[in-house]
């Protein structure tokens, strides 16, 4: 885990609001994983205070990339960022996605911004196993393919791919999906991690989803992020660092 | 350069310096340990413990405000008995002080508590939180009532030898009343202050950020309260101040000491900068050297009015 000052390289709007971000900072490349996170502080001011918690998009020898869109305060001044500026991170965090196992086929499964992670994921896996992507949102405008093979697409207003959410796109594609041996890859809306959670049991399907919460640590300390757990009802685990990656059966949604 | 005692006394405890990072904030130790070296701080004060475990309140549990934070994180802990078992042994490798701080729905939990953990030898000293806005039993409850207080002082007192710091509330119209009666009691020192009641909406749903609906606020939107509470206390009685609230940087450590308090706490700072401590008491040597200070503690209490 790092404490450092990156220098941002570059900034490039990807689709309307949704950016591309991109630091040096060697430091973390060389041990990050797909599925773990940064924290990010985006101004040296009292505002906004906290930290604001970014999926690692991609990695190349050097670089880090960051995709985000731009919701609050946070987001909007880092989309301003511009060269040479510097952009303070904790990282790497959390739990990455398991690339291990018994799988020939990774099916990636992301619903609007939950796009994130995936470039990273993608490269790393492309050579081992089959890929097939499967992305969600509720216009054109919120689908975001970059980085990415093999991709369906599903609109809840039918302006591209089918009209529906991806887990009617999924259904759609069963017979394929249990033709392979596959693993299920997942980030996006808790409503869609939902719906997919009892579509992967209903098929018997390994699933990995990577969840979201409001952070302020981001490594373990505050408590603020808890996410309730089936094994062990007592107790809550933490999204920063037992998580944000959790097998679908271990956590209530 | 020459060097600078930074170490102060706060009542019958010493340490080597008045940065101690605050409950709650920093876990028990282990993750802040890999952003801030432990054996170079004043000490640690542990996450408020409970005699049986505790879930905690559901999400969302924080939300950020303006300069600050709220947070109902519901005094989430894994409870003395495996605190003695699994987090001593990560700090006893560490030479820092070790303050527990204690929190419970009843006098008698209180107690219990505290007499468990003080035969636990590489514990320094008790914390006493009196004032956590965020349970429903117990909690402010207790923080507002002097009565109370005093009670608890008393008898946790007279389970230990060990000092026992009272973590006062500012959600009450004469903080200073508390220190008294803290003091009367035999408590060894006061910490203040937690948290302030507040609460954040959204104006879209209509509903509560925080599933609690309250919680407490923290950060530099708290400062100048706090500092306030501190020198109320410093005005009023003769007691031994932990400051806490909103500290950002050594200028606000060095503004704490000077309406008196005698040693401070790190808290939301250690989320957004988790070196803070180790950077801050370079910048403290560095202020005392400019100015000529050679005994840090000596600044406590150094207000002009
Ligand atoms: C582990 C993790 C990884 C993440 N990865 C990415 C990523 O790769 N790209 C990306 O764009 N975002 C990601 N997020 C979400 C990102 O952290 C928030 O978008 C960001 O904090 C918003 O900051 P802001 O200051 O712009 O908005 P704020 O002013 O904080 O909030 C503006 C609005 O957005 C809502 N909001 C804030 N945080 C979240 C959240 N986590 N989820 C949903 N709504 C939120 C608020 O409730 C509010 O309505 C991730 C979150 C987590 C926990
Ligand atoms: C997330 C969080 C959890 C906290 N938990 C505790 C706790 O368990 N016990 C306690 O006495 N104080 C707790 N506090 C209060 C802090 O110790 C401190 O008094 C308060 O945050 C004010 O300081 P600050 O503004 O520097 O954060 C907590 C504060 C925060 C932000
Ligand atoms: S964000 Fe602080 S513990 Fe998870």
């Amino acid at each position: 885990m790092f404490i450092l000052n990156a220098p941002v390289e570059k900034s490039i709007e990807l689709e309307n609001k949704i950016y591309l971000l991109q630091v040096r900072c060697p430091e973390i490349t060389s041990d990050v994983r797909p599925g773990q996170f940064l924290n990010v502080r985006v101004s040296e001011s009292m505002y906004p205070l906290l930290r604001r918690p970014f999926s690692v998009c991609d990695v190349d020898d050097e670089h880090l990339y960051l995709m985000f869109n731009i919701l609050g305060e946070g987001t909007k001044i880092l989309a301003r960022k511009h060269k040479d500026e510097t952009i303070d991170i904790i990282g790497p965090l959390g739990n990455g996605f398991n690339l291990e196992g018994e799988f020939d086929t990774a099916v990636i499964v992301a619903g609007g911004l939950g796009a994130a992670p995936f470039p990273f994921f993608t490269r790393m896996i492309k050579d081992h196993k089959k890929i097939l992507t499967f992305i969600g949102g509720r216009s054109h405008k919120d689908i975001i393919t970059y980085g990415m093979q093999n991709i369906s697409i599903a609109t809840e207003d039918g302006s591209l791919g089918l009209k529906g959410n991806v887990i009617h796109l999924l259904q759609q594609n069963l017979e394929q999906l249990k033709s392979n041996r596959i693993k299920i890859f997942s980030c996006g809306p808790t409503g869609m991690l939902r719906a997919l959670k009892d579509f992967t049991i209903k098929n018997n399907f390994d699933c990995e989803v990577s969840t979201e919460c409001a952070m302020a640590c981001g490594f373990g300390i505050c408590q603020g992020c808890p996410i309730e757990s089936t094994e062990h009802p007592d107790k809550y685990h933490l999204v920063c660092k037992d998580g944000p990656v959790f097998n679908v059966k271990d956590v209530l949604l | 350069m020459s060097k600078v005692d930074l170490s102060v006394q706060v009542g019958p405890l010493k340490f080597r310096n008045p940065i101690m990072l605050a409950s709650g904030t920093v876990g028990y130790g282990n993750e802040i340990a890999e952003f801030t070296d432990l054996n170079k701080i004043g000490g640690i004060v542990t996450k408020s413990l409970s005699l049986k475990p505790r879930k905690g309140n559901p999400p969302q549990r924080i939300v950020e405000t303006p300069s600050g934070m709220l947070n109902a994180i519901g005094l989430a802990n894994v409870g003395v008995e495996q605190f003695l078992k699994e987090k001593i042994p990560f700090l006893k490798k560490y030479d820092v002080p070790l303050i527990c701080n204690i929190a419970a729905s009843t006098v008698e939990e209180y107690v219990e508590c505290t007499r468990i953990l003080t035969q636990e030898d590489s514990i320094t000293a008790f914390e006493i939180n009196v004032s956590c806005p965020n349970v429903k039993e117990g909690g402010l409850q207790f923080g507002n009532d002097v009565a109370a207080v005093a009670k608890i002082t008393e008898k946790v007192k007279s389970v230990s030898t060990k000092p026992i710091i009272i973590k006062l509330s500012p959600n009450v119209s004469y903080i200073s009343g508390f220190a008294k009666a803290v003091k009367e009691s035999g408590g060894d020192a006061v910490s203040a202050i937690n948290t302030l009641v507040g609460t954040s909406f959204n104006i879209f749903t209509k509903k509560p950020k925080i599933h609690n609906v309250n919680g407490g606020l923290s950060g530099p939107a708290i400062k100048p309260v706090a500092l306030a509470k501190v020198l109320e206390i410093r005005k009023e009685v003769d007691i031994p101040i932990i400051g806490i609230g909103g500290i950002m940087d050594w200028k606000d450590v060095i503004e704490f000491m000077i309406v008196g308090a005698s040693a401070i706490q790190l808290g939301t700072l250690n989320f957004i900068n988790p070196s803070a401590a180790g950077q801050i008491l370079t910048e403290l040597e560095n202020y005392c050297n400019n100015f000529g200070i050679t005994k840090l503690s000596d600044v406590t209490g150094s207000y002009i009015i």
